[in-house]
Parts: C-alpha cells; structure tokens; sequence
C-alpha cells in the first residue's frame, strides 16, 4: 500500500537542503546553503525570529583586536581550550577562533549595527575566560541584533530572487511554526523529514538528500533553566535515531547568574556582562567570595585582592583579571558553595551587585535590558541594590559528533551546528563563543551540505513510504488514546522529567543520584508511553509536549549514563565523589548511540579517544600549563 | 501571598468562539503567562498561546489583557486588585487562529516589501560608524516583533481595508532605521514610507508608543522624522530640482 493511500492529506515538499533550527546557526547554514544555489528549507518550531538566539545578551567573542591590539586567534584558542578545560576538539577550537572575526564582520555587510569604539570600529567588552576584551556586543541585546540581521539577510535573499525570477522562495523557504518529528534514513542515507504544522496539527513529508540540525540545546529538561520552551533536545534525538553519535553529553553548563526571585522568574539569564563591566559577587556576609575559589589552573592569571581586580578595569596591561570573571563552570561552582555554607541571600542565592560599581547612567546605558527585567519582573532597581542570583541551567556543551570542517555527521547526508553539535567547547563553553561558534559553524555546514548534494547528482535516497508512515503513526499515538484523563498528562510528565533531572543530574552529581535518575528515567518512560492528548491537533500545545518527551526522555538519559561514566570533575560536570580533575579522563570522550535502531531507547555509552592536538597548536602554550592538564607520558610524547 | 484569581480567556477559533470563566491559583511574583501555564497544566491541556523566552525578549506572547495589548510574559499579577476578573483575548487586529493564538503571517509579508539594507562599497571590517551615529537606528533595532504596535494602531484595527496600503509601525521604524543608518546607500527611504508604506495615515495619536513593550520612542523618534522628511523632501523647490539632478545611488 502506497503512503498516499494512507495518510491521503500528506503534504509533500522537496528541498535540497532541509534546515532544522532557525536560530544563529540554523539561519547562517541556510544563507550559504542558498548562495550555492540550493533550494533550502528552513523549519522554525516557533515564528521567524523568535528562536532561542534572541536571548543571548554579552556578545560576540571574535578576536579582532579592536579593544587590544594583542588579542589575535592564537590567545582566542587558547583561552577556548582553557575554557574547556583542554576537551576541546582542538581543529574546531582553532577554526572558530580564526574565522569569527570574518563572520562578525559580514554581519556588518548585512545590516547589523554594533556598539562602536571611539574610532567608530565594533566596540568589545570583556567577558569570562577571555584574555582581552573580545566580545562584539549590542547593549545586552547582542543575540536580537544577530537573529535580526540574519532573519534581514534572508529576506533580502528572497528579494532578489524576486527580482530574478518573481519567486521568493526559488532558494529559500521558511516553514515556520513547523516542528520535525523524524528523520528517514534510507539505505543509512539521508533522505528527508517528517513534520507537522502546529497550528492545523497536520504532516507534512520534507524529502531532502541534506538535512542541517541547528536546533539548540536541550535545556527544558531541567526545572531551572535560562532556556526557552523550545530547548527540548529535538536535534540530539533526532541524529540519534539517525543513526548518529552523540558526544560528551555529561558536560551541561549552569549559568552563575540566574535571577532567583520571585519565583516566576527562577532561572531566566543575568548577563555576564554584569561582571564584564564591573559588577561582583557578594555573600551574606558582603564578603566578595570568588578570591577563595581561583583553582590551581588559572592561578597566576586571576588577582588575589580586590585592589589588583579593581585596578583591573582601567588598567589591564598591570593588573590581574578579577576572580568574578573566572570561566563559568568555576562561578557555578562557587556560588552553589557558599548558598550550601549557608552564606546565601534570602532566596537562596547571592548577591551581584553593579549598583556601588558604576553610576547608574551608566548601568542603563550598558544593560538596558537588565535594568528593565529586574525592575519590571522582580521590583529591583539594579543601579541602586544588588541582584539576587544563582545557577541555572543554561547551555549544552555536549552534542552530535560533527566532522569539524564540514559539519557532517556519522550519517551521511546528516549535519550538525552551533549548540546541537558537540566538541567545540570541550567541558565547559566560554560567554560568548556561542554567537561565534553559531556562525562559523553554521556556514561550515552549509557548505559541507552544499557540497555533499552536488557530490550526489541525481541518485538521491528517497524517503520509504513505510517508514513516513511509522513516524506519522508514532506522532498520532498520543491523540489515540483519548483526551485528557484516558492517559497521562503531558504537563505532569514533564514536570516529573525536569524535577529529576534538576535534582539528581543537576550541577553537583553523585554516583547514588544519578544511578537514581536513571531508574525514574526508565520509570518515567513507561509514563510517556502513555501520554494522552486529545484529537484535534490544531495548535494543541498538549499534543505538542506530549511529542517533545520522547526527545527530552532520550536525551536526559545520554546525560545521565555519561554523568555516572565519567568519575572525575571537569567543566561543567561535577562529581561530588571524584572532585578532581583527573589527567587520564582527559583524553577520553563518552559517545552516545542507539544501537538497536530508532524504535529502541536503549543507549549505548562507548568511550573514544580525544583528538590529538597539532603540534602547531600545543606550542602555543607553555610546558608548565600543559602539566596542569596533561599526563606525564602526554608531555614527553609532545 | 496565594490566592485564587478568576480569570476569563478568549477560546475558539477561526469559526467563532467566546470567553470561558476559570478559578486559578496565582503565587507571589507571577505573571500572567504564568497563570495561562497553569490553566494548561491543570484545567485546559489544549489552551492555545505562544511563548518562547518568558522573559520579554522574543516578543511571541503578544495577546491582550482587560483590552490593553501587552506581552503575556510582562505583565505581573501584582498590577491587578485580588478582586478583578482578568480577561485575556488573542490580538484584535489579526485573525484567530485558535485561542490566544493569531495568524500574523501579514507582517512578514510587509517585511518582504521592504528594501533590505543596501550595503556600501567597503570590504568587510573597513565599516566605521561613530556610536552616536548608530545609537539612533540602534533605539529601533531594539524592536522584539511582538506586533503589539500593529495590534493597536486604530488605522488598521477598526479598518479591515486600511492593510494593504497601510504598513504599520513596526515597519515604519524599520524604514527609519536604515533611514539612520549612517552606511545605508539607499536614499529614497522616507519616500518609499510615503508611497508605499502609507505613513501619512498615522495621524500620531502615539498608541503604538503606548504599548512597545521596548520602550521604543515609535512616534516622536520615527514616525515624525520621516513625516518631515517626506514634507521637505516634497516642498523644497531645492530638494525637488536635487533629486532630479543627480541620481541616486544604489536605488
């Protein structure tokens, strides 16, 4: 029986490249994919210009050297792998590091308007991590400026292909509001995507040879989180049941500064750009805390008083950077320290304070944004009083195991960027390296799926009837049986999810808890099997959750089994009961797999080795700082 | 600092539909998305409403409350007595779609008619800009695209026929912007405003300032200036013989 016969309302559109994910990465790999004259789709769960991008706020990391002539690509990579904690796949570290000011300065050409320095060239502000002040940034509104100037950038595609041919969409079509439910793999190819429109609920078959996951991270998993309801995992699942690899999933960064109060609002991001312009943090007892936290590998690089750091801002070239801006990973660290010691403010946080640091003009010139969410959401007037903040789960280091030139993964016709895709960031991402991780790698992957098409020619794989109708199938099920009350309630099964997640998988881990997690995962499973959500399907948020589990289940697993695999401390995974950064787990990175095939939930963890870094790229550091990361038998062979 | 809070939303769909009353549990600091979150969660599974950032960034959560366009995510329950009825209804100017959910598929088609930034000829990195010149098109890149604006502006919402001739203002800063834009090579903005975005409908009753939820100065920062401008530009003898003159660039 044909598929038509079946499901005879089927919509069916045909693209060269299908992008899913319209975020930085999503729209960047899709402006390539159209300029090598692809016909390319670009799904967006959500409107045009509304993805998960527009929330970034501190800016850019691009080593121009506008700020400080100093800073090139070399100090950039080497504050990337320090970030990281030397995890990094190393050939990304420096392909980001050397193309971000080339992809920041092409925004320009589209449109975009950046703060500038006196000289009238893009102004950067400093940021955790970053040697220099790096960071091309719009106020605190940088991720509105590049979603725009991309969302603009298509647009004025469109318009020329308008102009040529009177079709808009000849090379670019957005399908939005539209979320991707599977993929189909023929012949371990390729071939296309199965989706639904949320606002009538019904399927659409996208055949494609090429498909570019860019959907982000997989934040909705936790109960505190900076991330949008989007951030479900869809892309890491999705290249699972693909057949792809996931890596080093146990690395989930937790923002320092997340407000905390009132409750609404738990989680939602404070800027680190709070503390890039002078801002610090603050205990119960008013004592600034992050001098006690400065670990044995970045000491020598942050100061020890807070006269060094004060001196700091105006004076780089003599000073020592402030303890506030140690990478993220050491704040979270911190601040979830002294909450435990019981140095915390009232609502379980600290304090970050701006307000005795710089004139409140200032403040709102600077961080408008914040000034606003505080005083609008919270009753805090930011240039007077200090903000509450603490740990929110904001980022995922961990992603699809992506060739690092072309973004393809280990499926072919299957590629990945920006947060879905993983290495770039080794344990733990700097501020600011996702902007540019987005762009750079967002056009690396249009161009590798550019090229992957025209090396097919005509023999493309075309979608199996049989398996469009097992995904239609499987996405219908939760509507079978029956409205609310005949099943379970999606809301209640999430909720159960992220409670878990948050209390057993969160910040500080321990071999107990997460073993526990892994039970209530399998539990909670059994309770997604049976989710229920009415027939209608016509913007039915419900129904919309009740799909996205089986995404954030999977996912929440692979985080779980490579948390309780790696017994070290390292970037953004912290085990309670190995506290220590162990040389031998550095070269070691935890993959994910589906083995038994995409029906399966089974995960199969396999570890593999950490790409060699060029000797090239090891001689930019010193011998000493190597040894701080590198196993004796490492330091001789190199 | 709970209490129950009666609450009224807009359910339907493009077929018609009404006001349902519920009884739902507010907490201290909550916002009203919060409130319609809930009606999800316990009583309406299927409520209709977009959302993404829940942190007035993306602009997705546009609907209005007691009347008055605002972002659902924005608008704190602190701001109403324990008393009040909340009514919550999808955006009056666009068609339903379901619930508080509407079809502004409409903006995006006027975004398609506006000329892109017309970039000047210099290499990439050679752009130099002074922060006082950007700072004012950068007021109107602050825009979330919530369609508030649009919502409100009395030239469409009571009048069906005034769209098509009539772009609104989000799309008359955007206009401004690149009009500001100190690099844009483009020199016909303000006339395309006149022409073909229908600017000199606005007759500046500042609604749509009212409402930006960015607090962006949409009437007095772009709409007035690009009125005048349109004025000079069609008065002055000057201006007039300039324009037949030379030609203008990148146009």
């Amino acid at each position: 029986m044909s598929t038509d016969e079946q499901t005879p309302d089927l919509e069916r559109r045909s693209f060269d490249v299908i992008v899913i994910g319209a975020g930085g990465a999503g729209l960047r790999a899709a402006i390539e994919a159209a300029e090598h004259g692809l016909k390319t789709a670009i799904v967006c769960k959500s409107l045009f210009g509304k993805a998960h991008t527009v929330m970034a706020e501190g800016g850019i990391a691009a080593a121009m050297g506008n700020s400080n002539p100093k800073d090139n690509w070399e100090v950039h990579f080497r504050d990337t792998l320090r970030g990281g904690k030397f995890l990094n796949n190393p050939r990304m570290a420096e392909l980001h590091a050397k193309e971000a000011p080339q992809r920041v300065w092409e925004l320009e050409t589209y449109g975009a308007l950046f703060d500038r320095t006196s000289d009238g060239r893009i102004s950067q502000r400093n940021f955790g991590g970053h040697e220099y002040a790096r960071l091309a940034h719009v106020g605190d509104r940088t991720g509105l400026e590049l979603i725009r100037t991309l969302q603009q950038k298509i647009v004025s595609l469109q318009q020329e292909d308008i102009a040529s041919s009177g079709d808009a969409e000849a090379r670019l079509t957005v399908l939005a509001e539209c979320t991707v439910t599977d993929l189909l793999v023929t012949d371990g190819r390729l071939a296309g995507a199965v989706a639904y429109w949320r606002d009538s609920g019904e399927f659409l078959l996208l055949a494609a040879p090429a498909v570019v996951l860019a959907t982000g991270g997989i934040g909705k998993s936790f109960t505190v989180t900076s991330n949008s309801w989007e951030y479900t995992g869809d892309g890491h699942a999705l290249a699972l049941r693909a057949g792809a690899k996931l890596l080093n999933m146990e690395f989930v960064q937790f923002h320092p500064t997340g407000m905390v109060w009132p409750p609404s609002v738990k989680g939602i991001l404070v800027t680190e750009s709070v503390r890039g312009d002078g801002g610090v943090l603050r205990n119960s007892e008013g004592k600034r805390f992050m001098f006690e936290y400065v670990p044995d590998v970045f000491r020598g690089q942050y100061a020890t008083t807070e006269e060094e750091a004060d001196g700091w801002y105006a004076d780089p070239e003599n000073h020592k950077r402030p303890p506030e801006l140690l990478p993220r990973d050491e704040v979270a660290r911190a601040i979830n320290s002294e909450v435990k010691a019981g140095r915390g403010s009232p609502h379980g946080g600290v304090f970050l304070d701006v307000s005795t640091r710089l004139p409140a003009e200032e403040i709102r010139r600077r961080l408008p944004s914040m000034y606003h969410q505080f005083k609008e959401l919270a009753d805090v007037d930011i240039t007077a009083e200090p903000m509450e903040v603490g740990p929110t789960c904001h980022y995922v280091m961990g992603g699809v195991e992506v060739d690092p030139d072309t973004g393809a993964s280990a499926t072919p016709g299957l590629f990945a960027a920006g947060e879905v895709a993983g290495g770039m960031h080794g344990s733990n991402r700097l501020g600011g390296n996702s902007l540019s991780d987005l762009l750079v790698f967002g056009r690396r992957a249009g161009t590798g799926a550019a090229e992957y098409v025209a090396s097919l020619a005509s023999a493309r794989p075309e979608p199996a009837p049989a398996d469009v109708d097992a995904a239609v199938d499987l996405a219908l099920a939760p509507c079978r049986r029956g409205a609310q009350g005949a099943g379970e309630n999606p809301y209640a099964v999430h909720t159960e999810l992220q409670e878990t997640m948050n209390a057993l998988v969160g910040i500080i881990r321990r071999e107990g808890e997460v073993t526990e997690a892994l039970e209530a995962l399998a539990a909670i499973e059994e309770r997604v099997a049976k989710v229920s959500s009415g027939a209608s399907r016509r913007f039915d948020p419900g129904w919309n959750l009740a799909l996205d589990l089986r995404n954030m289940l999977v996912v929440s697993r692979c985080v779980a089994l490579a948390a309780l695999e790696r017994t070290e401390s390292r970037g953004g995974h912290t085990r309670e009961d190995h506290p220590v950064m162990d040389a031998q787990w550095r070269k070691v990175n935890l993959v994910c797999s589906l083995p038994d095939g995409p029906t399966s939930t089974r995960v199969e963890l396999t570890r593999q080795p950490v790409p060699d870094i060029r000797a090239d790229l090891l001689a930019l550091f010193e011998t000493d700082e190597l040894a701080k990361y590198m196993t004796d038998e490492e330091l001789t062979k190199s | 600092m709970t209490y129950d809070a009666r609450f009224r939303v807009w359910r339907g769909d493009d077929s018609g539909g009404g006001l349902e009353d519920f009884t739902v549990e507010v907490n201290e600091g909550e916002v009203v998305l919060d409130i319609i979150h809930r009606l999800q969660a316990t009583q309406t599974p299927d409520l209709a409403v977009r959302w993404n950032c829940k942190a007035g960034k993306c602009g997705s959560c546009s609907a209005e409350i007691n009347g008055r366009p605002r972002l659902l995510c924005m608008t704190r329950m602190s701001t109403f007595t324990e008393a009040e009825t909340i009514t919550v209804t999808p955006m009056r100017a666009f068609p339903v779609v379901r619930d508080l959910v509407t079809d502004v598929s409409a903006n995006y088609a006027k975004a398609l008619e506006m000329p892109a930034f017309s970039p000047p000829d210099l290499a990439p990195g050679e752009y130099r800009m002074e922060q006082v010149d950007v700072a004012r098109s950068q007021e109107f890149r602050k825009c979330i695209e919530c369609f508030l604006c649009q919502d409100v502006c009395h030239v469409t919402r009571d009048h069906e026929d005034n769209k098509e001739a009539f772009a609104g203002p989000r799309f008359f800063i955007r206009a401004a912007e690149l009009d500001m834009h100190p690099l844009d090579t483009r020199t016909d903005r303000t006339q395309f405003a006149q022409a073909e975005q229908g600017i000199g409908m606005c007759n500046i009753t500042k609604c749509c300032t009212d409402v930006c939820p960015e607090h962006i100065t949409i009437t007095d920062n772009a709409i007035i200036p690009m009125k005048e401008r349109v004025v000079d530009r069609r008065y002055d003898p000057l201006v007039w013989l300039g324009s037949k003159i030379s030609r203008r660039k990148g146009a």
